[in-house]
């Protein structure tokens, strides 16, 4: 790693102070951030850790959505949320492996939005809001494409509030080296129809599938994708599977999603 | 250089460190505790695992910046007080859960922390467990097998796979 220096702010209007400074990062969980330093691919003159502000800890509920503090880490997620949201708190049981969920947070994954992350396609499906150091942003605003979203330079994700869905699951076929989605799809039944959101397959990164959604909101069966298909245009095409590949598996797990929703 | 302050296996330890000092690299260069194995460079082997306010985390992934003021785990603190071997150490002994030893520092903490929340794990979830956690001596059956002796099943009619 390069050299830098590192400040622990206690409070977000510290740490948005702290930001205002051009060469500097934020550092969430570090389960992204840490491994990118050791190869050398940045090199901030200052990292500014968001784990100890107190303030962006935590889960809620009220009014059928659940807040996640953008500093939650995904263990708290996956043991204190299965009540309310099961199918966000079984996302967050299965992302990289145990001690990564001990340390990677929740606010972390939506700010980098890695093509192949969990959370974005729980965001995005759940009409998720993002809420940053000044604003909420819807989250079909919020995903921009690959690492890319709708955050200015050092503005920071506090907190998302997700919806409730009446019934929801994410399936995930996993990259068994790292964990990530090669493709995962999650899918979100409300009263006023389906949302379906898909990560790992696209060179957009995470997006909807809205001609899924359409006919899942006619008829939530796996049966009402017979018909579909998913073009390979535009999808990831790498060593660990074809775009071919990706888009054969998107239907797969949509399907299996929808089976599996509760 | 900014000085650090935390509690190691019980004892309060400080030290100054860089910004990019590691929580790995604290432990086994500034300290000489060299239980703690770095084994890859890129978050995936878990050789580094130690407990940080009891839970388990890659120590490699941390800085030791991030770990001021807090209680710390490490194999060097888990033998009984008398120096034996612990019942996690120990099963690791009597099932040859371990081959050249690289990992297992990992893996028993690992397990200290997986038998924490779940006392009688099954295979599945031992096995799950250890995602995050490499043996490149593929010895994972009877690391297994020890986990589950460690928390007290009966581990005589488990087969190897």
């Amino acid at each position: 790693m390069y050299a830098f220096d590192i400040e622990r702010p206690a409070t977000v209007a510290d740490a948005v102070a702290a930001l205002a400074n051009e060469d500097a990062q934020a550092l969430g969980g570090g389960q992204t951030l840490i491994p990118t330093l050791k190869a050398r691919l940045a090199s901030p003159e200052k990292l500014i850790s968001l784990t100890g502000i107190a303030e962006m800890q935590g889960i809620s509920s009220q009014d059928g959505t659940l807040r996640i503090g953008g500093g939650t880490n995904h263990a708290t997620v996956a043991s204190e949320t299965g009540a309310i949201y099961p199918a966000l708190a079984e996302l967050a049981s299965h992302i990289g492996d145990p001690a990564v969920r001990n340390r990677g947070t929740i606010g972390g994954s939506i700010a980098n939005n890695d093509p192949a992350a969990c959370y974005p396609a729980a965001a995005l499906a759940s009409g998720a809001t993002i809420t940053t150091n000044n604003r909420d942003i819807a989250a079909d605003d919020y995903f921009q494409g690959m690492f890319t979203t709708a955050l200015d330079e050092g503005e920071i994700v506090t907190a998302v509030t997700f919806p409730i869905p009446e019934k929801a699951h994410y399936e995930k076929f996993v990259q068994p080296a790292s964990r990530f989605a090669l493709v995962g799809v999650y899918v979100a039944k409300f009263a006023d129809g389906v949302r379906v959101a898909v990560t790992g397959a696209s060179n957009e990164g995470v997006h909807r599938w809205t001609e899924a959604e359409d006919a899942l909101s006619a008829n939530f069966s796996a049966d009402a994708l017979a018909d579909l298909t998913v073009s390979a245009d535009d999808l990831i095409s790498d060593l660990h599977g074809s775009a071919e590949y990706r888009a054969h598996l998107v239907k797969v797990m949509t399907g299996r999603a929808v089976s599996k929703a509760k | 250089m900014t000085k650090v302050t935390m509690t190691i296996n019980g004892k309060e330890v400080s030290g100054d460190v860089e910004g990019r000092t590691l929580l790995s690299s604290f432990l086994r260069e500034d300290l000489r505790m060299t239980g703690t194995h770095i084994g890859c460079d890129t978050s995936q082997c878990g050789a580094c695992t130690v407990h940080v306010n009891g839970k388990a985390v890659k120590s490699c992934t941390m800085f030791a910046a991030e770990a001021e003021g807090a209680q710390v785990s490490t194999i060097e603190g888990q033998a009984n007080a008398d120096g034996s071997l612990n019942v996690i150490q120990q099963a690791f002994q009597d099932h040859h859960g371990l081959q050249c030893g690289f990992c297992t520092p990992g893996m028993v903490m690992t397990t200290a922390a997986l038998l924490k929340i779940n006392p009688k794990p099954s295979e599945q979830e031992v096995r799950e467990h250890l995602e995050g956690n490499i043996c490149r001596c593929t010895g994972y059956h009877n690391i297994v097998k020890a986990i589950l002796a460690a928390s007290g099943q009966d581990v005589s009619t488990i087969a190897a796979e």
